[in-house]
């Protein structure tokens, strides 16, 4: 989902591949085979903390970002009730930014480097908050669809191996719900209205199906000869950071989507989509990595326009931040004296 | 980082009267009023609260993972410090 793990380009040895023959990486491993949760202070290998860093601090980095295709409606919110609403769920997604930074931080990361590695572009975000939200389907789409498909991969996520990360998601997963009711009962409204509503829909959910299922990021095996084979998954999965894999996700949000689309009257944008009653699963078409692979490397529709909002507002606030040290550090001599 | 970061302050949320506060996370901020109020913000959009502790990270000491054997295991040992320890007949009552 928000943590397609794909900033790790081929060959990159920052993330060193854990040789674990070592005492303490083989008892390491044999808590984490027996289930046992690791916390902060524990001893962990060099690379799962790193694993861990990048993906909390990736995931988090998307919370943050994901706020703006959704802020880009408030204003214009149809009712004050759904004004209401979309104001609640962008404050959740900056508020799961937070969770997810506190977590990282418990790793020996500030947040600021955090923060410094968003804005200088370093850190990937997920490649979902690239499109742009050009109706207010757009809106329900997005709540129902890209909340969906959080969730699909953050239950998983609520069971992974470190105890702060779990505890961030079981948090998160709480409030998603809401996220994607909410979106799923706005595409609701827009089934029941005019032609031209339902047409909105439609096109809304002809431009976010594909990007959502590329949200489960790459193939896990076919990844390979497709040149974006999640590089580090095998890893993840030892460690239980990871604990389902993209491709079975992927048919499950499928699975549980298409009737969800079907109730509302909608027509899956796939010409291959078919129940097989074999597998008891749908069938659905290629995915175009490339359209993927040009997201993630900075060519989506709203990449540069995402890291510049993100940079004027933490350059905004810089004077905020400054003046309430400044205000702390006198209060806190007066206090002294 | 040249620039200064805010502190970092662990929070705490009794969930509701009768509970322990029980840790949930951290914030940052320039002090602990604002620490308060941004742990409101993050940590309470739901009624997960009726009272909040801040508390400085760095004035936190906690146990060594390392040392949990020489800290905890010799209680292990100490079954007597349990009531199953203690055979009772079954015809004794309320003990």
């Amino acid at each position: 989902m928000y943590t397609q793990g794909l900033d790790i380009p081929k060959g990159d040895k920052s993330i060193p591949v854990e040789k674990a023959d070592s005492a303490e990486a083989l008892r390491f491993q044999a808590r984490i085979d027996a289930d046992e949760k690791i916390e902060p202070k524990d001893w962990m290998p060099e690379g799962y903390r790193k694993t861990l860093i990048r993906q909390i601090s990736q995931h988090a980095h998307s919370e943050v970002i994901g706020m703006q295709p959704e802020g880009n409606w408030i204003t214009r919110a149809p009712t004050l009730r759904r004004k209401a609403i979309l104001m609640a769920k962008v404050q959740d997604e900056g508020g799961h930014g937070l969770y997810l930074y506190s977590a990282a931080e418990t790793l020996g990361v500030s947040r600021d480097e955090l923060v410094e590695q968003l804005l200088d572009g370093s850190a990937k975000y997920s490649s979902i908050f690239n499109y742009p939200t050009l109706t207010w389907a757009d809106i329900g789409a997005i709540g129902w669809l890209v909340d969906g498909a959080a969730i699909m991969n953050q239950i998983p996520l609520c069971r992974c191996s470190y105890g702060p990360y779990a505890r961030a998601m079981i948090r998160i997963c709480k409030e998603e719900s809401f996220h994607q009711r909410q979106g799923y009962e706005l595409m609701l409204a827009l089934s029941r209205g005019s032609a031209e509503q339902k047409a909105m829909m439609q096109d809304a959910f002809d431009r976010w199906w594909w990007p959502a299922l590329m949200m489960f990021g790459p193939h896990d095996t076919k990844g390979d000869a497709e040149g974006i084979k999640s590089q580090h998954s095998e890893q993840s999965m030892k460690w239980r950071i990871k604990r389902v894999s993209n491709d079975e996700l992927r048919q499950k949000f499928v699975d549980v989507t298409v009737p969800q689309a079907e109730y509302l009257g909608l027509k899956v944008p796939d010409p291959h989509l078919k129940w097989n009653a074999e597998t008891g699963h749908y069938d659905f078409g290629p995915i175009d990595w490339n359209e993927f692979k040009n997201v993630l490397i900075g060519n989506g529709p709203c990449n540069k326009k995402r890291l510049k909002m993100r940079r004027e507002a933490h350059e905004r606030g810089a004077w905020v931040r400054e003046a309430a040290m400044a205000y702390a550090a006198k209060k806190a001599k007066r206090n002294a004296a | 980082m040249s620039r200064k970061e805010w502190p970092l302050y662990e929070v705490f949320i009794r969930s509701r009267n009768g509970l322990n506060h029980i840790h949930v996370g951290s914030v940052h901020a320039p002090d602990p009023k604002m620490a308060l109020e941004n742990a409101r913000d993050a940590y309470t959009r739901r009624g997960e609260g009726v009272s909040i502790w801040v508390v400085a990270s760095n004035a936190i000491t906690a146990s060594d993972p390392g040392e949990k054997e020489s800290l905890f295991e010799p209680l292990a040992e100490k079954v007597y410090r349990h009531p199953t320890f203690y055979d009772i007949p079954d015809e004794v009552k309320n003990i």
